[in-house]
């Protein structure tokens, strides 16, 4: 931690509140029968109702709010008995109708909790973040800017796909976070990340980050101690983990810096730079944005009855922190081995690779060593690296198989995270087999002790110790592709010494 | 501004939100008509009890769903033709920015 945040903590308290977006995973979209699939061709999964065509009539999709009640219920939320959609009033070229339909003052679910883990010099700690709200939405258009280096500022004019537009979205609301003092980056990253996993685990959304399937605003204001509080600013669009706690982190030092030299916090938009990590001005909330919402006139309200509620709330799965109290000790480790492995954004890849047939212990060691250290160095997540657990599963069967050693193991991990092709492709043009051929290996040993006659000698009185050396040699002159071991026991054969 | 009234200042406004250019005639015409709409408003919620929910839509309905499969749409052809510009597949539109509010 720097200590120009330290000194923002020792001066300020922070208040955060995240809104996130999360694409919904249904076959269709929110109020209409198109493909709600990522991609696509632009403009092929469109029909009038999501081009905002005349006389179109949307009907909203069943599974869109059984997903949305299943999550309410995960998130410990009230459901409402009656609700209503309503029309978001805005012109932007991303909304073809001039409107989008969202839920305003009647969200289908309300005042719910989510706990969330943040490891602290004292261990572990629970932090609650308090939901205010959980509704249904449906996603925006996808504009593409020309001229102007495909930039809004700039742009001569802008193409707008479709495609995105009406996919069922779920924004969920915290209510204002307090008392996270220094913390409030960390559990503003713990919250997301919990949430993405309680998505996951419903099976309502994949939420791939990537894809801009999870979106998250980041609300920030300082206030110093036993002062009202600050005024906030709204960073947008801040798409993955990392950028979640920076941008809460960079935002409170850039306010901190213009409270000190007396100036005031404008309410206002930012923009969050993926690459540098700084935010950007955007659009100026002091004019308070009227979107003259009303109630949707085509769509009917939506009032699930308590049998169907309850049916739902049978379908929860094990929630998140459950299932790691569970896997933490099938596996035998500790809770701070396991909050760390949350942390790299390992557990879910673990969980795949130990789904695909690798050992537990092998699982963990890849994903929280090596790929852990190398998604460190290119500061990305986990699994944005090009290795999947299925490869994993693959290198880890040629492992036991006596393929690949462990070293070569590492080589082709080396060429998958470079991009150099999938496992067979890299052992073939890396040229990694094990070199089993005893006759070739009988060779090299001898090849070895006969640049070494001290060291053979050595061995041949007892010295057991000094094979090392000799089998140290073997390896290089095999380039590493033999095993280790096996040279050992050759060596000793060749020599008639007993271990 | 009256109770349950508009003035010009507000019917002005809700042309800007609407994006309409309303002449000074229009204005005027828009404020009379939104005063009589405003006022039947009135009436009503002086009459409005706290145990009778608004009226959401004239049929009593709830629930209506439709089933989550996807059905192919429209093909470009056959909405291209409408939109004022389209460009490599896309729906062309005017430069976004740089534009008044």
């Amino acid at each position: 931690m720097t200590t120009e945040y330290q000194a923002v903590i020792a001066e300020f308290e922070p208040i955060i509140g995240l809104e996130t977006h999360i694409e919904l995973g249904t076959n269709s979209k929110m109020f209409c029968s198109c493909s709600a699939q990522f991609g696509g061709d632009p403009n092929t999964h469109v029909c009038p109702v999501c081009l905002g065509l005349p006389g179109s009539m949307p009907v909203v999709n069943r599974v869109a709010v059984e997903s949305t009640i299943r999550m309410g219920l995960a998130l410990n939320c009230s459901i409402a008995q009656w609700c209503r959609f309503a029309r978001k009033n805005y012109f932007y070229p991303d909304m073809p109708k001039n409107y989008q339909i969202s839920q305003y003052d009647e969200p289908l679910c309300s005042d719910g909790y989510l706990d969330v883990t943040v490891p602290t010099e004292n261990g572990p700690q629970v932090f609650r973040v308090e939901i205010e709200r959980v509704h249904m939405e449906e996603d925006t258009g996808k504009l593409l800017h020309a001229g102007g280096a495909g930039r809004i500022h700039g742009a001569t004019h802008s193409l707008v796909d479709y495609n995105r537009a009406g996919i069922p979205l779920i924004e969920v609301v915290t209510k204002p976070i307090l008392g996270t003092g220094e913390l409030a980056p960390e559990i503003a990253k713990a919250y997301v990340s919990e949430l993405r996993d309680l998505m996951r685990a419903l099976g309502v959304s994949d939420v791939r980050m990537e894809e801009g399937s999870l979106r998250c605003d980041v609300n920030v204001s300082l206030n110093r101690q036993g002062e009202g509080w600050g005024t906030r600013t709204e960073t947008k669009n801040v798409n993955s983990l990392r950028s979640v706690e920076r941008a809460v982190r960079t935002e409170m030092v850039r306010q901190a810096e213009q409270l000190r030299l007396g100036e005031r916090i404008i309410l206002e938009t930012r923009h969050f730079n993926e690459e540098t990590g700084d935010t950007t001005s955007g659009r100026s909330k002091e004019e308070a944005e009227d979107y003259r919402y009303f109630p949707e006139p085509d769509l009917v309200p939506v009032a699930p009855s308590e049998s169907w509620i309850e049916q739902l709330r049978g379908t929860l799965p094990e929630i998140p922190s459950v299932r790691r109290a569970r896997l933490q000790n099938d596996w035998g480790i500790s809770e701070f081995d396991m909050q760390s492995l949350v942390n790299a954004g390992a557990l879910e890849l673990i969980i795949a690779s130990i789904d695909a047939g690798v050992q537990p212990s092998a699982a963990r060691k890849w994903w929280t060593g090596e790929l852990t250290r190398v998604a460190n160095e290119r500061d990305c997540e986990l699994e944005e690296l090009t290795v999947t657990p299925a490869d994993i599963a693959q290198i880890e069967g040629l492992i036991s198989e006596g393929v690949l050693t462990d070293k070569m193991a590492r080589s082709v991990f080396e060429g998958l995270l470079d991009g150099e092709g999938n496992v067979t492709e890299v052992i073939d043009s890396r040229g990694l087999v094990v070199v089993k051929d005893e006759d070739l290996l009988v060779e090299a040993i001898n090849q070895a002790l006969s640049e070494s006659p001290d060291i053979a000698e050595k061995i041949k009185s007892g010295k057991v110790a000094a094979a090392g050396a000799i089998v140290g040699a073997v390896m290089k002159s095999t380039k590493g592709q033999a095993d280790a071991a096996k040279v050992r026991t050759l060596l000793l054969e060749q020599l008639g010494v007993k271990e | 501004m009256t109770q349950g009234g508009i003035d010009a200042e507000q019917v002005k406004h809700l042309g800007k939100l609407a994006r309409l250019e309303l002449s000074p005639e229009e204005v005027a015409d828009y404020t009379l008509q939104l005063e009589q709409i405003l006022g039947a408003i009135t009436l009503i919620s002086a009459v409005a009890a706290d145990h009778i929910p608004p009226t959401s839509h004239p049929i009593p309905m709830e629930n209506v769903y439709r089933e989550d499969i996807a059905v192919r749409g429209l093909e470009i052809n056959d909405f291209a033709s409408g939109a004022p510009s389209f460009e490599d597949d896309r729906f062309r539109v005017p430069r976004i920015l740089g534009e008044p509010g």
